[in-house]
This record gives structure tokens, C-alpha cells and sequence, in this order.
């Protein structure tokens, strides 16, 4: 119990003897009952937030379209978001003091900053589908290519074929130096430490700040200019090569950093050589990781447009031979028909960005599915190991970001 | 049954063995080759970087120091500079970063702090996904769907906020009857938009990662103490996470200045400096070497890579600070552990 003394209490108190003080009221104090903002939610609170929320969505549609003439989508979204906020404040308020109801105004703040950031990314996804439907719905579409087909003709002519081939085949280029290369570096940068090392680690480090029209603009001087080669899918891959290989190599990096050193010195004690180990160790430890590195750089290399723009050249037919002159990728195949501006060429743009959308998504998923750690039998809530590979997340490692530090709690 | 090595009397006395660190036999093939790799990609990777600052030496040479002040580009008239794309460079960045930073924080502090348990790493996947988009599907996502209600709001802040020089829109009157709506379009707020869709989830990333990181013993402590859980949040993830925000957030700066598609798609290029954002017309580096570079000579091939090579000394320097910061912030996570 709180004694909280007064201060009119006589001091001069010397004879009285055992005052006892009546508790007051401290606005400090820790409430009686558990705090609402933690542990489960009642359906009060529930129905209080989804409540502030719902009203502030229909006080945002009574403002911009019968009150104030604020037409359009941005101002629904701001009043919406200032409405909800202002509801939230109030319900919060008749209950709780003003700690809990800026405790509550911050929790609605990041929900709805969240879902705005999940609407951003559904309507991009979706806009595009819906606007290419047109001319995904046509077969032909998926096995034709553009050769003699104008911009204002119909969708039952044309297709992406060409893109499709060229983009995976420039890719393909791509991939077949980055892969070797970059995971080469890694073990090098890993494996064998010294001043050299560190010096191939910080220029490639640096080189990850290389914009990808600047690497375009490289292999364009080079290979195109000076050595005076045509466009060719051969030039666009070895322009996507220069920007995935500092992506690549930097990111396993990262994947092999973590592998433990436990594991390391356990096959070297064992006798094991140093290629063996890394062979037999480190690399199948870091597997998933290292998948997970090169698909979704793989998917960034395919979504790249600026190098492919300045060499592939843009061809409207189906190109096999990389070195056999001009070819077209998907992000160009995009690119070049909505420029021209026509109807129905932009449709086909957009039914184009969603097959590379989708190209994308499924590489994504593919390196989703690899990275995630295998279920065990043993009870879900069972210890992940104290380093776990699959937690350095390549995505985020694709920038100058360290090795994520060893903690207990890493969803 | 144990038994005792037998002592072998005519054994050599037992001296410690020799221990040489040199690779021998199949390891000194595996130590030089894979060294041999990374002298090739140093080789590759640093040698474009030599081979960019090389090209832009002529021109470097040629304007002086005009180069970073002309805005103009006319290569007829021998009158180059990159004042105005640098300048539009950083405005459209400028833009992106505002849009992006509080959205990223939030989205970060929601997955880390507010997300039910079971969500978060689908949460965390679709933020991943979200980095994974092609930069033209955002561009046509600007284009096509944000560009017009984006027009509609640059004409409000013109007619009501307009006295401020970022918000002016010249040659066009708000409060006409028919409003020119082109004069608010393919701005460079829009183009920021799109661009600020592609840095968020990158800087969002780098913030979550740094926030999950937080001391679980502090975060309890401050709920014990009686925080709430914004308080929680506000007195200890935001601080510790502090480095990872400031570094996410360069990172994502690094991302948006070198961007280009976006920028090419939405933006009508004009070169003028400016800091009228709402207004048609901008340009950016790479919006520029991406719309010169098929007509260009020798001399402004080199003009242009020496642009390249500019913003690609910013990049570098943004990533660099970015790294930094982030690699500091998180020396010290794992003190308590």
C-alpha cells in the first residue's frame, strides 16, 4: 500500500505517535487492472479498433464526397487516414488516460501504414494483370512473336514468345559467369582471409553501388563502340553480368560468413583437406542460402531493364543465336510498346510486364521454398540452432549490410 | 578390454611436429585457382569502375569545372553539363526518400513490433517480394494509375501552397476553369512516387532486420516497468534500432538515385534546374544517359559515362555511409546475450 505522506501533516509531531496516513489517489501508480494494450485483445477492444477504423473510412467518404469538394483518390486516402486517427484518439480517450490513447494512436498509425504499403503492392500487381487481361486471354499471345505485327493490329496476332526466349537466354549468359564467379569470390573471400581478400571484398562491396544503366552504359563503350561488336543478346548478358556479379558475389559472401566455424574446424580436425571441407562442409551447409542468393539475384537481373535497353538492340522475332545480332527481352518488349503509345500495343505491354511479373513471383516462391528450414518431427517450439544459414536473408544482404548477428529471437 | 599402447623403444625421440600453414597437394590447387577467381572479379569489377573515371578524364578536362554547373546538353553546340540532371537526380530522391522513409519505418516497426506472430514471416516474405518487382512495373504502376490522381493532388498543393518554390507550377493557372492537368503530370513528384515504391521495401528490410534484433531482455524490461507498448517501442527498439533506420534509409537513397526506367517512363525530359517538383519536365542522370546514348558521338559517349561516372561516385558514397552506420549500430548487439 502506498503512504503517501501530506504535506499539511503536523511536523512538530513529536508526541503523537503512530500516524497512520489514508492512501491517495497516484496518477503514477500502475493500474489495478492488467493494461489493455497487452496480451490478447478483448471483443471490446476488438470491435473499439475495427470500429475507429470503419467509422473513419465512412467519415472520409461523408467529407470528399458530400462536405468539401476534395474529389479523387489521394484525398479519401488522407482524410481516411486523419479521420481514423482523430476516432481513434476519442474512443481511446473516454476509457483510457492519454498514455494509453497515444499508446493505441501509434498502433493504428503502423496498421494502417502497413496496409496502405500492402494495397500499394496488390494494386501494382493487380492494375497490371487487369490491364494486360486483354491480351492474355489470347492463346497466341504465349506462342507467337511480333515479326510483321503493327502496333494498332489486334490481340489475335503477335505474342512474347521472342521476349520470353531472349530474356531467358540473356539471363542464361548471365548466369553461367555469375554463378561460377560469384560464388568463387565468396569462398575465396571466405576461405582464404588475408590483405587480398579484404581488397577484392571492399571493391566488390563498392562495385554493388554500380547503377545498372551505368553497367549498360560500360558494356555498350566496350563491347558495341570500341570493339565495335553489333547488339546482340550476348552484349545484354554480359551487361547484366556486370551488374549481378558484385549482387551475387556479395551475397554469398554474407551466406558463407555464417556458416559456423565449429563446423569448419570439425573437418579439419578430422583430417579433412581444405577443398574438401569447403566442398563437403561449408557449401552444402550454406546451400539453401546460397540458392536463395542467386535466384533472387537472378530475378533482379531479369527485371532489369536499363542494361538490356542500351545493348540487346530490340528485335520483333525469334532470336536463338545470342551472337546472331539484335534480340528482345521482356523487360524491353515492355518498355519499347509502351512508348509507342497505341491502345493496344500498351495492353500488350502490360500483358508482357505480367509475364515477367510472374516470372519473377516464380522465382521468388522457388527461392522461398529452398531457403525455408526443413520441419522436423520434434515439437514445433524446439531451439533453432544458434547460426541458422537460412535467416541471413539475401535480399536484404544484396546492399553493404553485415552478416546478421547471432540472437535468440530471429523470426 | 582397454589396452596400453605399446611404448615403442626404438622410436625416435618424440619431438613436436613441424606444423607448416603452407597448402600442399590438392589444396595449394584449390588455394591458387579460387584465388585465381578473385583476382578475375576484382579484375571485372574494379576495372569498370577504373575504366568509367578514365573516360569521364576528357571530359572532366574538356568542360572544367563547368561540367557540374552548365545545365544545358546540346553536344552541337559543344555546351554540356549535368547540373540540371544532378539537380534532378537529388530532387526526385529527394521525393522518393520522403515518401518512402515513413512508410518503410512504419511497415518495419509493424512487422517487427505489431504483427500477429503467425503473419510475420508471410509479412516478411511479401516485403521481400515487393523489392523483387521489375522497376517497370512500377513505372507503368506511376504512369498509368498514380500519374492522374497524383495530378489532381500537385494542382491542390499549387493553388493552396504554391507560394512555396517546390510546390510553384509555372505557366498554368489552378484556379482556371479547365485545368491544365499535363502541366502536373510527368512530373518529378510523380517519377518520385514510382521510385519510392521500389526503395521502401528495401529500406524496410534492412529496418526490420536491425529491429528484430533488439534485446529481448529490454524490450520485457520496458513493459515491465509498465510501458506501454508504444512506449516500449519508442524507449528502446527506435533507439536501438537507430543505426539500422539512418543506414536503411541511405540505402534506399543509393537505390533511388541510380534508377532509371521508372524515371524514363514517367518523366518528360526537360534540363532546367529547378526545385518546382509539381511541374512537367525533369531529367535525371540515368534518365539522360539512357535517352542519349544511341545518337551519341565519341566525345558525348564519354560525356555521358562521365555522368555515369558521377553518380556512380554518389552511389558509392551514399552505400558507403549507409554501410557503415549499419555495421556500428549493430557491433554492440550482442552484449547481453
Amino acid at each position: 500500500m502506498t503512504l503517501a505522506p501530506e504535506a499539511d501533516v503536523p511536523q512538530t509531531a513529536g508526541d503523537v505517535v503512530g500516524q497512520t496516513f489514508l492512501p491517495r489517489y497516484d496518477d503514477d501508480a500502475a493500474p489495478v487492472v492488467p493494461r489493455s494494450s497487452l496480451g490478447r485483445l478483448t471483443a471490446d477492444e476488438k470491435f473499439v479498433r475495427i470500429g475507429s477504423v470503419v467509422s473513419g473510412l465512412a467519415l472520409a467518404w461523408l467529407i470528399t464526397q458530400r462536405l468539401l469538394p476534395l474529389e479523387g483518390l489521394p484525398w479519401f486516402v488522407i482524410v481516411a487516414f486523419a479521420c481514423t486517427l482523430a476516432v481513434t484518439w476519442v474512443t481511446a480517450a473516454m476509457t483510457d488516460g492519454a498514455v494509453h490513447a497515444r499508446d493505441r494512436l501509434a498502433a493504428t498509425v503502423m496498421t494502417t501504414g502497413a496496409a496502405l504499403v500492402g494495397i500499394v503492392l496488390v494494386s501494382a500487381v493487380v492494375f497490371v494483370a487487369v490491364k494486360g487481361w486483354g491480351a492474355l486471354t489470347h492463346l497466341n499471345f504465349f506462342t507467337d512473336d511480333m515479326s510483321g505485327v503493327g502496333p494498332k493490329d489486334g490481340f489475335d496476332q503477335g505474342g512474347v514468345l521472342h521476349a520470353v526466349i531472349g530474356s531467358l537466354i540473356q539471363v542464361g549468359i548471365a548466369v553461367a559467369i555469375t554463378l561460377p564467379l560469384g560464388i568463387g569470390t565468396a569462398v575465396f573471400m571466405t576461405e582464404v582471409p588475408g590483405r587480398f581478400a579484404k581488397i577484392v571484398r571492399t571493391v566488390v562491396e563498392a562495385m554493388t553501388a554500380l547503377p545498372s544503366i551505368v553497367a549498360g552504359l560500360f558494356i555498350y563503350t566496350v563491347f558495341i563502340v570500341a570493339l565495335g561488336y553489333p547488339r546482340s543478346g550476348l552484349a545484354a548478358g554480359l551487361a547484366i553480368s556486370v551488374m549481378m556479379l558484385p549482387i551475387i558475389a556479395r551475397a554469398s559472401d554474407v551466406v558463407l560468413r555464417v556458416v559456423p566455424g565449429g563446423l569448419r574446424e570439425a573437418s579439419l580436425a578430422l583430417g579433412a583437406s581444405r577443398w574438401r571441407t569447403v566442398w563437403h562442409v561449408v557449401l552444402p551447409t550454406a546451400r539453401p542460402g546460397l540458392a536463395t542468393a542467386c535466384i533472387l539475384g537472378i530475378a533482379r537481373g531479369i527485371g532489369e531493364t536499363s542494361p538490356v535497353l542500351l545493348t540487346s538492340g530490340n528485335a520483333q522475332f525469334v532470336v536463338v543465336n545470342p551472337t546472331d545480332g539484335v534480340m528482345n527481352s521482356l523487360p524491353l518488349f515492355v518498355y519499347s510498346l509502351v512508348r509507342t503509345g497505341e491502345p493496344n500495343a500498351v495492353a500488350r505491354a502490360f500483358a508482357g510486364a505480367t509475364v515477367l511479373l510472374a516470372v519473377v513471383m516464380v522465382l521468388f516462391v522457388t527461392a522461398r521454398l529452398i531457403a525455408r528450414p526443413k520441419r522436423t518431427k520434434t515439437p514445433r517450439r524446439t531451439r533453432r540452432p544458434a547460426v541458422d544459414v537460412v535467416m541471413a536473408d539475401p535480399l536484404v544482404e544484396m546492399g553493404p549490410v553485415a552478416p546478421p548477428a547471432r540472437t535468440e529471437e530471429n523470426p | 578390454m582397454t589396452t596400453l599402447p605399446i611404448q615403442d623403444a626404438s622410436a625416435a625421440e618424440a619431438a613436436p611436429r613441424k606444423i607448416s600453414r603452407k597448402a600442399t597437394g590438392a589444396d595449394k590447387v584449390f588455394v591458387s585457382s579460387i584465388r585465381v577467381v578473385g583476382s578475375v572479379v576484382l579484375v571485372i569489377t574494379g576495372g569498370v569502375g577504373v575504366f568509367l573515371g578514365w573516360q569521364a578524364l576528357p571530359t572532366l578536362r574538356h568542360y572544367g569545372f563547368g561540367f557540374f554547373t552548365e545545365s544545358a546538353w546540346q553536344p552541337e553546340a559543344d555546351v554540356l553539363g549535368i547540373a540540371a540532371v544532378l539537380t534532378g537526380t537529388l530532387m526526385v530522391a529527394l521525393v522518393a526518400m520522403s515518401i518512402a522513409f515513413p512508410l518503410a519505418l512504419i511497415t518495419a516497426l509493424y512487422i517487427s513490433e505489431y504483427a500477429p506472430a503467425r503473419l510475420r514471416s508471410l509479412l516478411v516474405s511479401l516485403v521481400d517480394l515487393m523489392a523483387a518487382v521489375p522497376s517497370i512495373i512500377w513505372g507503368l504502376w506511376g504512369s498509368y494509375l498514380i500519374m492522374e490522381h497524383a495530378a489532381g493532388l500537385a494542382m491542390w498543393l499549387d493553388r493552396n501552397l504554391g507560394f512555396i518554390p517546390f510546390f510553384e507550377v509555372k505557366d498554368a493557372d489552378p484556379n482556371a476553369a479547365v485545368p491544365m492537368l499535363s502541366r502536373y503530370s510527368f512530373s518529378m513528384f510523380v517519377a518520385g512516387i514510382a521510385v519510392a515504391m521500389m526503395v521502401l521495401p528495401m529500406a524496410c528490410a534492412v529496418m526490420r532486420q536491425v529491429f528484430s534484433q533488439t534485446p529481448q531482455g529490454e524490450k520485457e524490461a520496458a513493459l515491465a516497468l509498465g510501458a506501454t507498448r508504444w512506449g516500449m517501442v519508442r524507449s528502446v527498439v527506435i533507439p536501438f534500432g537507430r543505426g539500422g533506420i539512418i543506414g536503411g534509409a541511405m540505402l534506399g537513397l543509393g537505390r533511388a538515385l541510380g534508377e532509371t526506367i521508372a524515371v524514363l517512363l514517367i518523366l518528360s525530359p526537360s534540363f532546367e534546374v529547378k526545385p518546382r517538383i509539381l511541374e512537367i519536365g525533369g531529367n535525371t542522370v540515368s534518365a539522360l544517359i539512357a535517352g542519349r546514348f544511341g545518337d551519341a558521338s565519341s566525345s558525348q559517349l564519354s560525356a555521358l559515362l562521365a555522368a555515369g561516372f558521377v553518380l556512380f561516385l554518389i552511389t558509392l558514397v551514399v552505400n558507403t555511409i549507409a554501410a557503415t552506420i549499419v555495421n556500428r549500430s549493430r557491433s554492440g548487439a550482442g552484449t547481453d546475450a
